[in-house]
């Protein structure tokens, strides 16, 4: 499907940065002769090239699936993260939404718990090391069960699955005031313990991945919804919500010995 | 349980039950002040029975320093985290839904002025001139003529009004804010919640406003 606008040209203010020792600064470029139907990063792409031709350091930026499925992608436009349209990862956005002339500026995702590691790339490390801390099932479940094997409420089977769509970008972070990493954690915490096999170690796990999310530097939720507002898979802020009162509980019913510790 | 009070989302929970104390004292003590729009007689003889309660009076004042001082420690050390947690700021802000609102952005510096409030508030008038009147043959503190003197003073009446203000934006964010941290929120309660956190707010930040606006407009 080829759209009816024609091709743009913007500027691009990038984010360039050598290393995470040194000090970034901004540097425009132009980038000509934009189709409509490209994504965001095939924009990327064709800049690249021009810059490789010309000998220069092309623009580091992460990306692996392209197809908004992988949680590689990601940083700011204008402020946004993954830019302007709700719901998209940054691989997802096609230059259709943008106009002629327009001046966009491309910043790195921004948190003291995720280091720049080159221009638009940072290290999201911090978020493996919270789905390490309990971010999974202990148990060998075998094979896949038979369906309805195992029953789980309608309810809780959607909200399970909304939960699990996350996919570990880390735009919430990103775009909290805060930097809070209260979304994804929670979404994880909430994805396994609506479901039978992650009920098991619910109060274990919360303990230690919130532990964890606070050893790793990232702040504190102040509601401030901006995080959901920009998740590429709108997770719900009900997720913060479910965290606090799952940890609250863990807290309660556990034993001093056995509490979280992060390992930051 | 310490782990839970050192964590960020247990700091939270701090920061919402003392927030549900002072929200709590803060509508009742609005809605007896009303009484001043009854006259002398109806006001003094309500304060008077409450500094007469002494169970009432001591308890409630042990209650509300303790939530304070919970309240703005919690306050303190979680806005500096948050603060070096996020580093560097953005070259450009963002706007709509991902921006955050100005109220959840100044929540720190709204407190503060709200804390210098409380305190200059307790110096005029817990600690304030002592006039003193008979109602029904019982001598009592004749709290309604300092308030009056004090509602007549255009400084005080400005200063009054701005950190209503504050507190009005405060508690629109709070209000709401607090459900989502004590994880009592659900799905369809969200978008309502909004709404009754800014209807608080206004109640109570209104309700208060037209106290010394009252006394320093009709009552001359
Ligand atoms: C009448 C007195 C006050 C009331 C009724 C009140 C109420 C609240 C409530 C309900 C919250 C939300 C808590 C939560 O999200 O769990 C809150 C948050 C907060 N308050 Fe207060 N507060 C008062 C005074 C103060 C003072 C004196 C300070 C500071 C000096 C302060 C600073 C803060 C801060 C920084 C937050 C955190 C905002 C956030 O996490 O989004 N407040 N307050
Ligand atoms: S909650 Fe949303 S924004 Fe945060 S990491 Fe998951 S998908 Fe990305
Ligand atoms: S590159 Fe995989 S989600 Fe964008």
């Amino acid at each position: 499907m080829s759209s009816d606008k024609n091709n743009i040209n913007l500027k691009l203010k990038v984010w360039r940065q050598k290393n995470s020792q040194t000090e970034g600064a901004f540097e425009t470029l132009d980038a000509k002769n934009v189709s409509p139907d490209a994504s965001f990063l095939e924009m990327l792409d064709a800049v690249n090239e021009d810059l490789i031709k010309k000998d220069k350091e092309p623009i580091v930026f992460d990306h692996d699936c392209r197809e908004g499925i992988c949680g590689s992608c990601g940083f700011m436009i204008n402020g946004e993260a993954h830019g302007p349209q709700k719901g998209t990862t940054v691989c997802q956005l096609h230059m259709r939404h943008f106009n002629d002339g327009e001046e966009l500026v491309l910043e790195p995702w921004r948190a003291t718990a995720f280091p720049v590691i080159k221009d638009l790339m940072c290290d999201r490390s911090a978020l493996d090391r919270i789905i390490r801390a309990g971010g999974y099932i202990s148990v060998n479940t075998g094979n896949a069960q038979d369906a309805n094997n195992i029953p789980i409420p309608k309810p809780d089977a959607d909200e399970a699955f909304m939960s699990a769509t996350c996919i570990g970008c880390g735009a919430c972070v990103a775009s909290c005031k805060n930097a809070s990493a209260a979304l994804f954690t929670s979404a994880k915490i909430t994805h396994l313990a609506l479901l039978p096999q992650g009920r098991v170690e619910q109060d274990q796990r919360a303990l230690d991945m919130v532990a964890q999310m606070d050893a790793e530097g990232f702040g504190a939720c102040t509601t401030t919804g901006a995080c959901s507002a920009a998740c590429p898979k709108e997770i719900s802020l009900i997720n913060i919500a479910k965290m606090n009162r799952e940890y609250l509980r863990a807290s309660v019913l556990k034993k001093e010995e056995l509490s979280g510790g992060g390992d930051g | 349980m310490l782990n839970f009070l050192k964590s960020t989302v247990g700091r939270k929970y701090i920061m919402g039950i003392t927030g549900l104390v002072w929200m709590g004292f803060i509508l009742g003590h609005m809605a007896g002040n009303m009484l001043i729009f009854l006259g002398p007689e109806a006001f003094n003889s309500y304060g008077h029975s409450i500094v007469s309660n002494k169970i009432l009076l001591y308890g409630t004042e042990i209650a509300l320093i303790l939530a304070i001082i919970g309240h703005v420690t919690s306050a303190i050390s979680l806005t500096l985290e948050n603060r070096a947690a996020k580093g560097t700021r953005y070259a450009v802000m963002p706007k709509g839904e991902k921006a955050s609102t100005w109220a959840s952005r100044n929540m720190g510096a709204q407190g503060s002025a709200i804390l210098a409030f409380i305190i200059l508030h307790l110096i005029t008038f817990k600690y304030g001139a002592h006039y003193e009147t008979t109602v029904n043959g019982v001598v009592m503190r004749d709290l309604h003529k300092l308030v009056l003197e004090v509602f007549m003073k255009p400084g005080y009446v400005a200063w009054y009004v701005v950190c209503l203000l504050l507190l009005l934006f405060h508690l629109s964010h709070g209000a709401h804010s607090v459900f989502q941290s004590f994880g009592i929120l659900e799905r369809k309660m969200q978008a309502p919640l909004k709404k009754i956190a800014w209807a608080y707010a206004a109640v109570v930040a209104g309700g208060f406003l037209s106290q010394p606006i009252y006394v320093f407009l009709v009552n001359r």
